[in-house]
């Protein structure tokens, strides 16, 4: 029988059948393996294509290892996790990845409950307005990083630049601020381009939990003469919460590990280069495998840190689906 | 006050006539604000896409202007530079494979996954949620922490620059999400018809085909859709794994761009072709989106 902690009501009733009770021992170790074998197949699979890898990559960070020097190969033990953490590039790099995400993740998130709130409201085009924001999301995100960098940021011929040029013509001014955005403010630049990807993403997540919330209460809040800021305070962000937290921590999941945007718009350069980044160019350029393999480890780490909480909120949907 | 929901008009008494009225001439008066912001956010928020359009169709020399230029001639100039390969750099080999490596690992995805998800929902097995937090934590393990064996195990066994590599590792990478979606829907099919189904003396594989399969029918679909996305999205794997033969569409964009210098239309035509195929089916599929890239914990 599941565990005490699996959905009580569903499997009781689901697994509860005259088999178990009729047949003998090789009938329930019969029965035990038609539950596991489906489930095998894809477990076996992932396990070996992404928990192998990293048992390697575990393994290599004790190493010294660079591939343009083959033959100075040999055990390292800690060497590389004290390079990692007295190297200045790669301990920026750790505190760009920190900076970059929380920015990213906080902000999409308060841009993502405003336009959801807005949008939970009727209004005339409502599906256009919907449609139209949804589209940051659903460009490819090289893409949406290649137009960033020379459709919009471009100083010479770039939208914003040239949008200023047009607002400073107007009042017949020929010197209009020419801001190089990517080289003055590159973290800026990719911390807007993300926020513009992912608060579509929060936006559809908490709408979703605006649409799910029990209207009942909230019209009997109303008649009983609650303002819409009290309404709002007392019932919907405390409804809202676990969503804003299931958008908080899958934003950061993807954020963390964003490699296209710091890719495209700055390679890395002027201090936005991140773990992926960081990890990227040191064994694909610099070839240095021992050093890139840990730096890969302590990212792994932080993760970690992330992925507790993330499965805590995770397991309180997984409670509230089993108490329905 | 806000959306107009079925409860209201069961709560409706007689003597909240009054109150309701008020309540909802504020909705109206809010909802006119209200949607003027949204509209101008829409508007915002949409000027880079419509701005990428706009300068797909717009010649290099309009493209390439402060001010920009707004009501300039459309050209289909730069599509037909893009598609024939005017540059020598034929976008098609790119394109074949992504939608060979998006579509091949989806199926196979699918073929692991509803199984999983079977085994996780409809017959769940002990200790499932253990099972299931198994499986998104591998989704949490960074790409980059993995990568360099890879790259090595792709290097020494002969499949660098092979997109089937790329296909099976796109499987690995999607096949959690599909999990954690496909046992939500699976978990939808009312127990009661499994039962029934049962109790008529339905094999399995009958309960599969005549309770199952309908109900888990669109869920199977939103699933392929994101796993498509993804696999079609993903750039960094494929920059460091593939290369002239078996490179995907993203990595053909981030070489055109280095190859073509600063020709914005073409960048632009470019980045509009590539995206097309997840615009529309994101478009298309906007609800189960969310639901599966929330891992169908939200619905």
């Amino acid at each position: 029988m599941p565990t005490a902690t699996a959905t009580k009501p569903r499997s009781a009733s689901r697994s509860a059948g005259p088999p178990q009770d009729s047949r003998g021992r090789r009938g329930q170790r019969k029965d035990r393996w038609s539950r596991r074998g489906p489930l095998l197949p894809a477990l076996i699979f992932l396990i070996v294509v992404t928990q192998l890898p990293f048992l390697a990559t575990l393994i290599i960070s004790f190493m010294n290892w660079n591939s343009l020097r083959p033959d100075e190969t040999s055990f390292a033990g800690l060497d590389n996790y004290v390079s990692v953490l007295s190297d200045a590039d790669l301990r920026q790099s750790i505190l760009t990845t920190i900076i970059l995400t929380a920015t990213v993740v906080l902000v999409s998130l308060v841009l993502g409950l405003v336009l959801a709130l807005l949008l939970d409201k009727k209004f005339i085009g409502r599906g256009v307005v919907r449609t139209l924001l949804i589209a940051p999301f659903l460009v490819v995100p090289v893409a949406a990083a290649l137009i960033w960098k020379h459709a919009l940021l471009n100083p010479s011929y770039g939208l914003i630049n040239g949008t200023l040029t047009w607002v400073w013509s107007l009042f017949g001014s020929d010197n209009p601020p020419q801001p190089e955005i990517l080289s003055q403010a590159p973290l800026l630049a990719v911390e807007a381009s993300l926020i513009w990807q992912w608060t579509p993403f929060m936006m559809l997540i908490l709408l979703a939990g605006l649409q799910s919330r029990p209207m009942d209460v909230i019209e009997a809040a109303q008649i009983d003469g609650a303002s819409g800021w009290q309404i709002f305070r007392h019932l919907t962000l405390p409804h809202l919460r676990q969503y804003i937290e299931l958008g908080g921590l899958l934003g950061t999941i993807y954020i963390v590990q964003n490699f296209d945007a710091v890719f495209t718009l700055t390679a890395g350069g002027l201090g936005t280069a991140n773990l992926p980044y960081s990890i990227y160019q040191t064994f694909y350029f610099a070839n240095e495998y021992g050093l890139a393999s840990a730096t890969g480890v302590i990212a792994v780490i932080g993760t970690i840190i992330v992925a507790i909480f993330a499965l805590r909120t995770v397991f309180t949907l997984f409670q509230k689906e089993e108490s329905r | 006050m806000t959306t107009l929901s079925p409860t209201r008009k069961k709560a409706a008494g007689p003597k909240f006539l009054v109150r309701k009225r008020k309540s909802r001439l504020d909705a109206t008066r809010n909802s006119t604000v209200a949607g003027l912001i949204a509209w101008t956010a829409a508007l915002i928020f949409a000027i880079p896409v419509l701005w990428m359009l706009l300068t797909s169709f717009h010649s290099e020399v309009d493209a390439a202007t402060n001010p920009p230029s707004l009501f300039a001639d459309l050209t289909l100039e730069s599509y037909q530079d893009f598609f024939s390969g005017a540059s020598g750099l034929s976008p098609w080999p790119p394109l074949i494979n992504s939608a060979t490596a998006s579509i091949t690992s989806t199926v196979l995805v699918l073929v692991l996954a509803i199984p999983a998800a079977y085994a996780l929902s409809i017959r769940p097995i002990r200790k499932w949620t253990d099972v299931m937090f198994f499986f998104l934590s591998t989704k949490m393990l960074p790409v980059v922490a993995a990568i360099l064996p890879l790259f090595l195990f792709a290097r020494n066994f002969g499949v660098l620059d092979n997109i089937w590599f790329l296909v099976l590792l796109y499987t690995s990478m999607n096949l959690p999400i599909a999990v954690w979606m496909m046992r939500s829907f699976l978990a939808e099919v009312p127990v009661e018809m499994l039962e029934a189904a049962q109790i008529d003396g339905a094999g399995l594989l009958l309960t599969l085909r005549k309770v199952v399969a309908p109900v888990a029918m669109p869920g199977i679909a939103a699933t392929a859709l994101i796993c498509f996305i993804f696999s079609w999205n993903e750039l960094l794997l494929a920059r460091v794994l593939t290369g002239v033969v078996a490179g995907t569409a993203p990595v053909f964009l981030t070489s055109f761009v280095s190859s073509q210098g600063l020709f914005l239309a073409k960048v632009c035509t470019a980045a509009v072709v590539i995206s097309l195929p997840v615009l529309l089916a994101g478009f298309a599929a906007q609800d189960k989106l969310v639901q599966g890239l929330s891992l169908g914990a939200v619905k």
